[in-house]
């Protein structure tokens, strides 16, 4: 890993001054993206308890308002983005094997991936806007509704859109990301930073994996209680 | 330590023809404001918490000053209110927090274990940004009509019963989390991947155990009460229940998503304070560490059970009797590892060779503020003494023992230990002992009435009280100035001793540890070359220790 640093005298020019070798800086970064992404675990999992709590104080809004979620919607939003962690993950390996512009390509179909999801996401949103179902902006849901129904929204509009928040940081780290990887800016010693990115795309993945069954799928395993 | 020109003694400055120190090189404000040097960014820090500490301070006068008499005759209620929610909003998010770690941490860690800086520089300065950034937004909330709901934030003060700041003054504080969370991510990977070799984990200072496991509960709790914020937020801009019981929410839910935080938050102030105790302590009784890897592992213990005791903050919210009960025993069983502390020093210090300058008076104030402060958080933890005391001023002196007379003290001991490796020159000994004197006087003098007060029933944040309470107020009122005297002249004398202050040399305690190894003030990179380490930690020249 190291050998170009031990046998040339002069620093690389990717090898930050306060390390000694690129694999020291490789291994710091992974580590320092992990750390946050347990912060960003923490942070979601205080939304999911929240939602948890919520859910066992109020199962019958929470249920009413998952039946107006479109299953088919969502359905299609997480076989996407699901697609998008296998094209990040194709990036991945080909940074590994220093072929920055497959990398490139990769990372662009990610992205052309993500605006599918966000557009669909927006197509989502956009009936609940018509329907009147934001709360505090427009809301006004059919009489006998439950009294609680606008705590399920609200939960359902802070969880994706902080998810939605998360897709577009991700969005703009990957024009960085690609830009680099075109020029061959990665080689197979040196290519954290797109390994970093693969990790958070992947976490922004999962958290979606866990919001799709709490928010579109209840009371559709069969009879509820 | 392993550096080569160790043997040397203490008063002479290293060799010359050196590189210029961290402080030289380029002067401008630029190379300030856009500086990744750990050391510099630690000088930043140093500035925007003194500012905060300065600001709470001038809080707190006015606070001490109303409860002089009586009658509420300076303040009404409301401003009364807003007063104290401002010294504990600054106090806590802008200065204990980031105190300790941001200032003596960022200077530190990479000199003590032999790193030219910390794994992501460019991170640590984009930390102090978004500090100010959030310490500036919520002084705009302050001057824009204040904030009257307690630093807790608790809900409906924050939602139902609120006037209109509260949601600028949340955004400060959520902003500012995230420069913790960037802080402690930073630590981290630099504990983990940049330590000087041989440099083995059980010969790293204590300073540098303590800020791990703070770093830990910044990066677990602070995301915790980011979302609340947020949630809080939301709730207000959009009229939705999530924790106002009007609208159908649960404001226990917030209390326990709050304290779940703000009770670890508690520790992220104690923990790197009993660091810089660790280091203080040791350097002036000439000894290592008593019991080294059982301090060590007290400060992970202190960091994984201050997660599971939020609850004793909630006995009197209608949370259930029996969770009540669990919280009690766990809230028991962090005065173990705490203790586990308080005895090492203890018996560090037996036999030592023990000299008395400022830093040690200030850590052996510590001890003594920290063991009433931690013992008395006992009593609280206990469920029946916490009904008859809960929300009196018995809470307040609890914690400002632990926060003030823990915290500060430890501050102000590190800042005094380390003044010369941080700027080249020696602080007055004499004048600064004294203060550490009159501040540790002001200090009890100030809260130790305050215990009274509380057991015989006066509540926390009303503006007027009986005429029975007059006479402790008074003290109280009395100590405050004077502490508030002590921490005058501890702002005077320690930039005045940037010019005049004699010129220290590299080691000035003879202390041991890497950081005394390199010039005072160190160069840009830290060291001349990477250190190689093959004692232990605290190994002084074995001459010197006092043989039992």
């Amino acid at each position: 890993m190291s050998s170009a640093t031990e046998t040339a005298p002069a620093r690389p020019a990717t090898l930050a001054h306060q390390f000694e070798s690129h694999e020291q800086q490789s291994l710091a970064a992974a580590l320092g993206m992990w750390a946050f992404l347990v912060q960003e675990v923490m942070f979601f999992g205080g939304l999911f308890t929240v939602y948890l709590v919520y859910r066992t104080l109020h199962p019958a809004a929470f249920l009413e308002g998952s039946a107006h979620l479109p299953v088919d919607l969502g359905t299609l939003n997480t076989a996407v983005l699901i697609g998008s962690s296998l094209t990040m993950a194709l990036a991945v390996r080909c940074g590994q094997l220093a072929r920055g512009k497959s990398a490139a390509f990769f990372i662009a179909a990610t992205m052309a991936l993500a605006l599918v999801f966000l557009g669909v996401k927006s197509v989502e949103y956009g009936h609940k806007w018509h329907d009147a179902l934001v709360p505090g902006l427009r809301w006004a849901p059919s009489p006998e509704a439950d009294p609680h129904l606008n705590l399920f929204y609200a939960l359902y509009f802070v969880m994706t859109g902080c998810h939605a928040l998360h897709m577009l940081v991700g969005l703009v780290l990957m024009v960085f990301v690609a830009r680099k990887a075109w020029r061959g800016g990665y080689t197979s010693a040196n290519n954290v930073g797109l390994e970093c990115l693969g990790l958070y795309w992947h976490f922004v993945d999962l958290v979606w994996i866990f919001l799709f069954p709490l928010l579109y799928l209840l009371g559709r395993h069969g009879p509820h209680p | 330590m392993s550096a080569p020109e160790h043997e040397t003694p203490l008063p002479e400055t290293p060799a010359s023809a050196e590189p210029p120190s961290y402080l030289g090189g380029e002067y401008g404000t630029r190379s300030w404001l856009l500086t990744q040097d750990h050391k510099r960014i630690a000088l930043l820090y140093l500035l925007g918490v003194t500012f905060f500490f300065l600001l709470g301070g001038v809080f707190a006068v006015l606070v001490r000053l109303e409860l002089l008499t009586p009658p509420g005759d300076l303040f009404q209620s409301e401003t009364y209110n807003k007063l104290f929610t401002q010294h504990g909003v600054f106090m806590v998010f802008f200065f204990l927090i980031p105190g300790i770690p941001a200032v003596l941490g960022n200077f530190l860690l990479p000199l003590m274990i032999g790193a030219k800086d910390l794994a992501f520089p460019r991170i640590n300065l984009l930390s102090w940004y978004i500090y100010m950034a959030g310490g500036l937004f919520t002084l705009y909330a302050m001057l824009a009509g204040g904030v009257d709901t307690g630093w807790t934030f608790y809900t409906p003060y924050s939602s139902t019963y609120a006037n209109s700041q509260v949601i600028a003054a949340a955004l400060g504080v959520f902003i500012t989390g995230f420069s913790s969370i960037l802080t402690g991510v930073n630590f981290i990977a630099t504990i983990h991947k940049l330590r000087a070799p041989g440099l083995t984990w059980f010969r790293l200072p204590l300073f540098v155990w303590a800020h791990y496991a703070t770093s830990l509960i910044m990066v677990l709790g602070t995301p915790v009460v980011a979302i609340t914020i947020l949630l809080v937020a939301v709730e207000r801009l959009f009229h939705v229940g999530i924790f106002d019981p009007a609208l159908g929410g649960d404001p226990v839910l917030f209390q326990h998503l709050f304290w779940f935080y703000s009770h670890p938050a508690v520790y992220i102030m104690i923990l790197p304070a009993m660091g810089v105790i660790s280091e203080v302590i040791a350097c002036f009784s000439r000894k290592r560490v008593f019991g080294y890897s059982f301090v060590a592992f007290s400060s992970l213990a202190i960091a994984v059970l201050g997660f599971l005791v939020w609850g004793h903050h909630m006995f009197v919210s209608g949370q259930s009797l029996y969770a009540g009960v669990v919280f009690s025993l766990l809230s028991f069983l962090v005065a173990i590892p705490s203790a586990v502390k308080v005895f090492n020093w203890i018996a560090t210090l037996y036999r030592g060779s023990i000299s008395f300058e400022a830093p040690m008076l200030y850590a052996l104030g510590f001890i003594g503020l920290f063991t009433i402060g931690g013992l008395t958080g006992i009593f609280l933890a206990t469920l029946a003494v916490d009904v008859h005391v809960h929300d009196t001023y018995f809470v307040v002196a609890h914690f400002h023992f632990v926060m003030v007379g823990g915290t500060v003290m430890a501050y102000l001991g590190g800042l005094h230990f380390w003044w010369p490796k941080m700027f080249g020159r020696l602080y007055p000994e004499q004048l600064a002992r004294v203060t550490a004197v009159i501040i540790f006087v002001g200090f009890n003098l100030t809260f130790l009435p305050q215990f009274v007060l509380g057991y015989v029933g006066m509540p926390r944040r009303y503006h007027a009280y009986p005429d029975e309470f007059q006479v402790l107020n008074v003290l109280s009122t009395a100590g405050a100035s004077i502490l508030g005297l002590g921490f005058l002249i501890t702002s005077a004398y320690l930039p005045w001793s940037l010019r005049f202050g004699k010129k220290a040399g590299a080691n000035p305690f003879d202390a041991a540890g890497l950081e005394w190894t390199t010039a005072s003030p160190p160069m840009a990179h830290n060291f001349e070359e990477v250190p190689v380490v093959t004692d232990e930690a605290y190994e002084r020249d074995h001459a010197e220790l006092v043989h039992v």
